[in-house]
């Protein structure tokens, strides 16, 4: 297996070091570039799958000169299910990168481009794998670097090198808080070896346990895009290139769930109180309903899927929520369940989300624009990148028999199963956590049902849509990968948790495969088949066979098909696409039924003919929702630091031998209290 | 497994053959309250039988979404009243999906008509698109938690499983009161999922009032007979639905061709009476403006959550 792990890291090496070698040859750049992607995460997803079915951590060391880091990886059931999600992720995207890059040529250069995006995926499979603290902390700071540096591509608009500064900042104060746990993790081991973490010296006394708790969510939760700290998200994603959004979205932030799996069910080997759950759990459901009804006002695509980031990791958060619930109740089956949907969300939400970001970026690549307004009529034009993203948006619709629908199915039965937990306000916070997910579904089906109609059916809406070609055939491999994985995880789960199973078997203690699983696989029935039962393959076929039912009703009724084309009647005058609906007009009941939430603002202001008040020469709309974090959470907090900034200017003279005073002040503070 | 085909292609046949008569004897009673004669109560399957005859005009600005979601919607919501017991509660497809799985089946069908509204590129489409988005995202918490209120009262989500248990037991539950506020909240979200009064009206073409009739609007011939007859379906859906859960008596418990029998005539008789309930009450409300429908739907999700804290209350 670390035959492997050198493949892989040979691969990247190579995708990191031939396009800086190969210089003025952007074609054969992009081609090397990406072909080695190709072969390292390859050998990734071997190295996952064998990780996955292997019964003992496989791990290496090396030691360094730096006091205090060995790099240390360790390969166990739960970093190799991440590997697996990384390497299938990048593998899509990079085959997606030979034709995406060279819409992209004349904004950077394919050989910058081409070697970031193989070091950030590299790291990204570090972070993961990495066994040993101040390595863990190291890789991770670098992956956040250089997804900024992916971040600011474009970086001649103001708008980019905002969004970049925004995401730097939001990301080192989520690394702070996790330095600050780990630190605190290293006093009470002695080392920064995550064994030691596990099993240390002098066990962390309870209050420590609870701020380590506090301090790794907020840390990694910045990183998932927890809401509050989601703010983020909106502003990167869209401006980074859409193959690195579709990487930063589907797996980066997933790096963050990880993070809290290891520290929570590894590190404090699941012994927790139940708050520690109903927080998780609390953070997930909020963080699901409003991401999903922010991502209902977008109008720009992907900062659209940016939202349904946040309100796909608060999904997650349920699951991986009630999971720790149950287990501190010593439910363990039922907790092994709650983190079992968890994670098939993840790998999931990892497919789908990076379909519909390739996909965002076939549309960019063909239109040029991310406006959805100006999108329409699509489909006929791009029918590949069309079906393919509907497969992406049914899949995050959750529908049957998609991949999102058996994990979301998933996450629903470990919320029903409350019932067994002793405390009333649990049993009753659980099934409503249930309805929040219902409702959080249905508007993500609305969402998507708005994106994938506005932009791809009806006519045109603009010249761009109107001359909009297919893209190139790597970006349609690259899409039509993850597109039949989104299917074949959905109609296949009784290959997909059995897997999960080796991952959750050693974090809760126990195995559930033969609990989950029933007729020989072909049904999910968590606990037992009187509780719950779903079979995706069944329900597929039954869709395929009444849908020729119907079809066969209406040859055998109706006789040979002869259409007759005309055009949409539009009482008595041509339709243009300005008449049409649009993504504004769509989610408007939404936006009136929500308002306690959106509190939004509308501006109409009309200009009226000089000759009479009954004819408009001129009309403004305009329409804002009130971001209600940035404006009641980020701005005092800014300003606070600002006016904070501002008292301290007194003691920055400019001086050196001022600045060596204070050094040795601190110098003697520190001995003294060493002493 | 011949017995297992016998019986889905006898719940298929069942389905297909009453939700026209359901909707016609919907008709009917509005008619004869509102002092007509009104058509007979087997209109709806001459009108069936005419679209499937009638040569379907498409848009030329749609997509292949337009002709496929007749289909897809057909389809699905079959697929979910397999799901739901009717005439026997010894279901073959218990298995295939609970309630959820149900609830999203029918979400299905939503999702791709919303989609085929938009499609056409006219006013009407979008319009109706739009306000079924709304509808929809309202109706599912409610009739989600409604649910759970009965799965905790029967220690199962599987459909059949709680008609055959509840059966058993001849309908005697022990303390009522969740099941009759998950009742209420179940049938006003019946009433929402179906597009009836006082959410939507189905016998209107007023641009200002339709919903599911606007995203019809564009088709014809036999796309549109597909569809009328999946609304039909979907109505029988929920009425089964309600009618066996609540009122499991004389469903067939056992696979003989007489308990069979029983089971059928007492189903039709049920639903019948439901309908003929939804048909009052289309005669007594008027419909609720769009911004209302908020308020009514709202109540469906207390009563379901008040269903839930009275089982958890009256356990304790």
């Amino acid at each position: 297996m670390l035959n492997l792990l050198w493949i892989l890291l040979g691969g990247y090496g190579a995708g990191i070091l031939l396009p800086i070698c190969l210089r003025e040859r952007p074609e054969s750049q992009r081609l090397a570039t990406s072909v080695a992607a190709i072969l390292a995460t390859s050998a990734g997803i071997v190295l996952g799958l064998l990780g996955l079915m292997s019964s003992e951590p496989v791990t290496a060391s090396f030691s360094s000169t730096i006091p205090l880091l060995t790099v240390a990886i360790r390969l166990d059931p739960l970093s190799a299910f991440f590997v697996l999600t990384i390497s299938l992720v990048g593998l899509a995207t990079s085959i997606y990168a030979i034709g995406y890059l060279r819409h992209l040529e004349r904004l950077a250069s394919t050989a910058t481009l081409g070697a970031l995006f193989n070091a950030y995926l590299l790291c990204m499979t570090f972070v993961v794998l990495a066994d040993n603290g101040f390595f863990f902390l190291l890789i991770w700071e670098l992956m956040s670097l250089l997804s900024y540096f992916l971040v600011v591509t474009e970086h001649e608009k103001a708008e980019v090198r905002y969004a970049g500064l925004f995401y730097v900042i939001m990301t080192h104060i989520g690394t702070a808080f996790i330095v600050v746990a780990f630190l605190i993790f290293f006093q009470s081991a002695g080392s920064f070896s995550f064994e030691a973490f596990r099993h240390p010296e002098r066990p962390l006394p309870e209050g420590m346990r609870t701020l380590v708790f506090l301090l790794m969510l907020i840390g990694f939760g910045t990183k998932a895009g927890i809401v509050p700290l989601h703010v983020w998200l909106p502003y990167a994603h869209p401006v980074a290139p859409s193959h690195v959004s579709a990487v930063m979205s589907g797996v980066m932030i997933k790096t963050a769930i990880y993070g809290l799996i290891r520290v929570y069910f590894d590190f404090f080997g699941g012994q927790f109180p139940w708050w520690w759950g109903f927080v998780v759990l609390f953070l997930g459901a909020t963080s699901a309903l409003l991401g999903v009804m922010y991502a209902l006002m977008e109008h720009d695509l992907k900062r659209l899927l940016a939202f349904h980031s946040v309100e796909n990791i608060g999904i997650i958060l349920l699951g991986i929520g009630a999971g720790m619930i149950f287990q501190s109740y010593g439910l363990k089956s039922l907790a092994a369940l709650g983190v079992l949907a968890g994670l098939y969300h993840t790998i999931n939400h990892a497919l789908f989300k990076a379909l519909l970001f390739l996909g965002a970026g076939s549309l960019l690549y063909a239109t040029h624009t991310r406006n959805m307004e100006e999108y329409g009529g699509l489909l006929r034009r791009m029918p590949w990148t069309g079906g393919f993203f509907l497969i992406g948006a049914v899949s995050i619709s959750a529908l049957p028999p998609t991949n999102g629908f058996v994990s979301e199915w998933l996450v629903f039965q470990s919320l029903f199963l409350s019932f067994q937990i002793p405390t009333v306000f649990l049993k009753l916070m659980l099934p409503i956590a249930a309805t929040i997910l219902a409702l959080t579904g249905v508007l993500a089906l609305a969402c998507f049902a708005k994106a994938f109609g506005i932009a791809f059916l009806a006519q045109p809406r603009s010249t761009h849509a109107r001359h909009a070609e297919e893209v190139p055939i790597p970006m349609r491999i690259g899409m039509g990968i993850l597109a039949t994985l989104c299917v074949a995880l959905g109609i296949a789960p009784m290959v997909v948790v059995p897997l999960l199973d080796r991952v959750v078997a050693p974090l809760t203690g126990i195995s559930i495969t033969s609990k989950v699983l029933a007729i020989d696989g072909w049904a999910l029935a968590p606990v037992n088949v009187e509780f719950s039962s779903l079979s995706t393959p069944a329900l597929a076929l039954m869709l395929v066979v009444l849908a020729m039912l119907g079809l066969g009703l209406a040859v055998a009724l109706g006789g040979r098909l002869q259409k007759r084309h005309s055009k949409t009647w539009g009482c008595g005058i041509n339709l243009t696409p300005r008449m049409e609906y649009t993504a504004t007009g769509f989610v408007q009941p939404i936006k009136r039924v929500f308002s306690t939430i959106y509190q939004p603002t509308v501006k109409l202001e009309t200009e009226f003919l000089a000759e009479s008040r009954y004819f408009a020469k001129r009309r403004h709309f305009e329409f804002h929702i009130e971001p209600i974090f940035e404006k009641y959470l980020y701005e005092p907090l800014v300003a606070f630091f600002a006016t904070l900034a501002d008292r301290l200017k007194v003691i920055q003279a400019g001086g050196l031998h001022l600045y060596l005073t204070y050094i040795f002040v601190t110098l003697i503070a520190l001995l003294l209290l060493a002493v | 497994m011949l017995q297992l085909i016998i019986l889905l292609v006898a719940q298929t046949t069942v389905l297909l053959a009453v939700s026209p008569f359901l909707v016609g004897l919907i008709r009917k009673v509005k008619a004869r309250l509102q002092l007509r004669r009104g058509a007979s109560l087997f209109q709806p399957y001459a009108d069936l039988a005419k679209l499937f005859h009638k040569q379907p005009v498409i848009s030329t600005t749609t997509s292949w979404i337009f002709t496929a979601t007749p289909y897809i919607v057909f389809a699905s919501i079959l697929t979910a009243g397999l799901l739901v017991p009717t005439f026997t509660s010894q279901m073959p497809m218990n298995f295939a999906g609970n309630i959820i799985a149900l609830v999203y089946l029918l979400a299905v069908g939503t999702f791709f008509l919303i989609l085929a509204g938009l499609d056409a590129g006219s006013v009407f489409g979008g319009m109706g698109s739009s306000r079924e988005a709304i509808v929809a995202s309202l109706t599912e918490p409610a009739m989600m938690l409604a649910i759970f209120a009965i799965a905790l009262t029967n220690g199962s989500t599987n459909v059949s499983t709680i008609v055959h248990k509840t059966a058993l037991l001849e309908g005697i539950v022990t303390d009522p009161s969740p099941h009759l506020m998950a009742l209420a909240a179940l049938f006003i979200v019946a009433l929402a999922e179906t597009g009836r009064v006082p959410v939507d009206n189905p016998a209107t073409h007023l641009e200002l009032t339709m919903i599911h009739e606007a995203m019809l609007l564009e088709y014809s011939g036999r796309y549109l007979a597909l569809l009328e007859w999946a609304a039909g379906l979907k109505l029988a859906v929920f009425l089964s639905l309600i009618a066996n859960v609540f009122a499991p008596w004389g469903i067939a418990t056992t696979v003989t061709p007489a308990a069979m029998g029983i089971g059928l005539l007492v189903y039709v008789m049920k639903t019948a009476t439901l309908a003929v309930v939804i048909g009052i009450i289309e005669c007594m409300f008027a419909k609720l403006r769009l911004f209302r429908v908020t308020d009514l739907l709202g109540v469906a999700f207390i009563l379901a959550l008040l269903g839930l804290l009275f089982f958890y209350i009256l356990r304790s």
